[in-house]
């Protein structure tokens, strides 16, 4: 009897193997590439210390002898320094992994803060309905009445303003993930008390209701399970957007200060020396965003059609 | 010289799991004013036919053998174009859903002429007149005003009149008819019935009418075939086929539809589908958890009593509450359940019996009126733990198997969760131990406490939903249209499951069907509803062969007579 049942009971890798989104996954190259480029782009950032050729923020380590050098492959480039060095002698290859680092951390920080705030308000508004409901979506429609950036601009501001100059540098990887999670919230919200509502009166959830089971182990238990599909689907369009964002901000000079620089901070920094004809400066941080984002993009795209084509 | 005739007809479906074989080797022929029907149970291929006949198979559907013939003609190896052409103006279709088969943004007379006008290329004005006609005959009231209107201004069932028009209007020679009748109500079923049998023989037009109910079947048609798993396995007359069937899968299809003239003690023979569900008796209820502890205090009196339940829905809302407007969905209903009976309640769509039970175990709470049961009144318990200890001997089944299990959890953790919540069992072991006997108690076998429930067949899911609701011990327990989604076979071995748990474990039952001649067989005492009212509470006997309330002869005389079938192997109950 035991036997049987571990022959019935397929080991997880196994369901993953033979389900129909792996299916889908496997007979689409775009897919499959632009998951290589992402899981590839994320690896790198995460062995930066391990991969990058030279440590862009030891001070010791930088030579300002080496300030400016073109790409390896352009006359009077150096084979040290593969797509060449900024005004102070830092390696751009080692600044872009690092940059894409603090881009990834901040995005996908951004939005796990956004997914738990805006998966709870989106169970509560749903479930409880009423005047729950109606102040918690009037909430979601104000803010959505507002560009993301600008909300994330003023809640930038705020911190600045209450925070001590001192701390500014300290705190502004906080408040930049914060400030990007809270202008994502919304959608979460919304497209979960839309599947909630559908959920909460399937009877399944009467049969628990029915049982005595407590409201929240419910929502936790029963109804948010059902719901996290299209999420996974807004949680990877949104990480695209939420690394742009990011990029936006510190190209504004909003961001992460210099001395920690993102994608975005470099790119800012290399605007500066681009009619000075260093190009590679801001060039290469450029196009690391832009595959970067493209990646995840396609990814989300994929992953909305194979799980819900009616979100489209 | 046949009319319609489907040779060696052969369907494959291929998948990524490998082909699916719909329809294997079926041949049929209709005659000239002559309705066969085809008759079987979800996915036995019926309207794969069907569809097969007219050229609208579905991709990544195809014909791997076998040919269509109309009037010796081959038909199936057509250019889609000719296939075009052919349907409407030589094989008419009726479809299902009446809501969905006529254009909203077109009046009937636009709809109408232009199919008539493409067919018959008689000119407008010859064409407008034929369609007015048409509505005549098929018994639209005051056609020539009645053509302007729109599909939406008419009901359900005269809408499925003008899709009958529609399918006559260019004088076809055969009609496919898939499940005509399915979507509308009792009494609109039987007129669209004997409408659409009149015309047939009036106009000598040969009809194929798919449906799973042997209702419509023995109103009908002149012959039957029956479908099984894509094969055909049996063809006759009505007579025959109802009567005196031969293949084992018929008889045992006839056997378990059931009947509005006798109550059985049990459907037999219905293990032809699902065989591996025999039950096996290895569980002593007088040892065993489920038996043992039933530890609730005897009631002198009824275990539950109704008392004036009144529940209200607001239908318009508005901020301040005078504004609201609101219907009574139950009004004033009162009745008692005793001890170890089964109360049967009745009503169509909308008379709010789901509404009754729903109230019962707390799902709504009641406008005003008294839930008493075993002597509490369980509208005014406030505190959520004095309530748990009722909601403990009260479990409800659910209509729709495929939305009451949660499809994200085990079945061993969807059958545990009630017995864990209640703290009924003391150990990991023991839960599993419980879930595992259950499930063998309900004929699934503890195979099937690791699996989801999508892996799981309609008829195994209302079995894992009676485990989970057997799994609190329950004394009371709803059955809410419990069998309304599931195919006649399927439908008579939950029946005869319900049954024995019945009389085991001497369950009190409120068991709730729209379904009369299910009624019959389930229940000791039945109350009708009609619009949120209880209009007549008898015992079953007497309901049947002696109604009083005139509503509840309406309902009978709506019942399909199905005097034709076969009695064979049949115990009934004596009076």
């Amino acid at each position: 009897m035991t036997e049987n049942i571990q022959q019935i009971e397929k080991s997880r890798l196994e369901r993953i193997f033979s389900s129909d989104i792996w299916y889908s996954f496997s007979r689409n190259p775009v897919a499959i590439l632009s998951f290589i480029v992402t899981v590839g782009m994320i690896l790198a950032a995460i062995f930066a210390p391990l991969i990058a050729p030279h440590d862009p923020f030891n001070l010791a380590a930088i030579d300002i002898m080496d300030a400016s050098l073109p790409p390896a492959w352009q006359s009077f480039g150096d084979p040290k320094f593969l797509l060449g060095t900024d005004d102070q002698g830092r390696d751009i290859l080692s600044t872009i992994l690092y940059g894409a680092r603090i881009s990834l951390m901040v995005g996908f920080s951004s939005v796990i803060f956004s997914m738990v705030v805006g998966i709870a308000l989106g169970l509560i508004s749903g479930y409880v309905g009423g005047r729950t409901d109606a102040f918690i979506m009037r909430i979601a429609d104000i803010q959505l009445s507002f560009p993301a950036i600008l909300i994330a601009l003023l809640i930038d501001g705020v911190a600045r303003g209450i925070v001590p100059k001192e701390l500014h540098a300290d705190i502004s990887i906080y408040v930049l993930i914060f400030a990007i999670g809270v202008s994502g919230w919304v959608q979460y919200a919304r497209t979960v008390r839309g599947s909630t509502l559908v959920e909460k009166n399937k009877e399944y959830v009467q049969a628990a209701r029915v049982i005595g089971i407590r409201p929240a182990t419910i929502l936790r238990r029963h109804i948010l399970p059902n719901v996290m599909g299209p999420v996974m689907v807004i949680a990877t369009i949104h990480l695209a957007i939420a690394i742009i964002t990011e990029a936006t901000l510190s190209f504004l000079g909003v961001g992460v200060p210099p001395t920690t620089p993102s994608l975005g901070t470099l790119i800012r920094i290399g605007n500066e020396y681009l009619f000075s004809g260093d190009w590679w400066i801001t060039i290469f941080p450029g196009i690391t965003l832009v595959v970067l984002v493209l990646a995840v993009n396609l990814l989300g795209d994929w992953m909305r059609d194979a799980l819900n084509p009616k979100l489209r | 010289m046949d009319l319609l005739n489907i040779n060696n007809l052969r369907i494959e479906f291929p998948s990524r799991h490998g082909t699916v074989i719909a329809v294997d080797d079926v041949t049929l022929t209709v005659q000239p004013g002559e309705v066969l029907g085809v008759v079987g149970e979800s996915g036995a291929g019926k309207s794969t036919i069907g569809n097969a006949v007219i050229g609208l198979l579905e991709p990544p559907g195809e014909m791997t053998g076998g040919h269509v013939l109309l009037k010796s003609e081959q038909i199936d190896t057509l250019s889609p174009e000719a296939k075009r052409k052919i349907r409407g103006r030589r094989i008419g279709m009726i479809f299902q859903d009446p809501l969905t088969s006529l254009d909203p943004l077109q009046t009937i007379e636009q709809q109408l002429v232009e199919t008539i006008d493409l067919h018959l290329k008689l000119g407008e004005k010859k064409s407008q007149e034929r369609a007015v006609d048409l509505l005549r005959q098929v018994g639209i009231p005051d056609p020539e005003n009645r053509i302007k209107n729109y599909p939406h201004q008419f009901s359900g069932g005269m809408r499925q009149r003008v899709v009958i028009a529609l399918a006559l209007c260019a004088e076809p020679e055969v009609i496919i008819a898939d499940e005509p009748t399915t979507a509308l109500d009792v009494s609109i079923q039987a007129q669209i019935l004997e409408l659409m049998r009149r015309l047939c023989k009036d106009k000598k037009v040969g009809m194929l009418i798919i449906t799973h109910d042997m209702g419509v079947i023995a109103d009908i048609t002149d012959r039957v075939a029956v479908m099984y798993h894509g094969k055909l396995v049996e063809e006759g007359t009505t007579a025959k086929i109802l009567g005196n069937p031969d293949h084992p899968y018929t008889q045992s299809l006839i056997s378990a539809v059931p009947r509005p003239d006798v109550r059985l003690k049990r459907f037999p023979m219905v293990n032809y589908i699902e065989a591996e569900s025999e039950r096996p008796k290895n569980i002593d209820l007088s040892t065993h958890w489920l038996g043992r502890h039933r530890d609730f205090e005897a009631v002198d009196g009824p275990l539950l009593s109704l008392k004036n339940l009144v529940m209200t829905f607001v239908t318009r809302p508005a901020f301040l509450k005078r504004n609201r407007v609101s219907f009574n969905a139950v009004d004033d209903v009162s009745f008692d359940i005793a001890e170890g009976e089964v109360f049967g309640l009745v009503g169509e769509s909308g008379s709010g019996k789901s509404t009754v039970a729903r109230m019962i175990c707390s799902l709504y709470k009641p406008a005003a009126g008294e839930v008493n049961f075993a002597g509490t009144d369980l509208t005014k318990i406030k505190s959520e733990t004095e309530r748990d200890y009722f909601r403990r001997q009260m479990q409800m089944i659910f209509q729709d198997p495929f939305s009451s299990l949660n499809g994200r959890m085990r079945v061993m953790d969807i059958i545990a969760e009630p017995i864990r919540f209640h703290k009924l069992a003391t150990s990991n072991r023991e839960v599993e131990q419980i879930v595992n006997d259950l499930l063998d108690h309900v004929g699934l076998g503890a195979r099937a406490s690791v699996r989801f429930p999508h892996e799981f067949s309609g008829g195994q899911r209302q079995r894992i939903s009676i485990a989970r609701a057997l799994a609190t011990r329950p004394r009371f327990l709803i059955c809410d249209e419990p069998t309304s989604a599931l195919d006649v076979s399927i439908q008579a071995q939950i029946l005869n499951l319900l049954k024995d748990l019945q009389e085991e474990l001497g369950l009190t039952m409120l068991f709730i069907s729209h379904d009369l001649p299910v009624i019959r067989q389930m229940c000791d005492r039945v109350g009708v509803m009609k619009q949120g009212k209880l209009v007549e509470v008898s015992a079953t006997e007497d309901l049947f062969e002696r109604p009083t309330a005139a509503y509840t002869r309406e309902l009978l005389d709506l019942m399909p007579r199905l005097d034709q079938l076969s009695h064979e192997g049949l115990e009934v109950v004596e009076r």
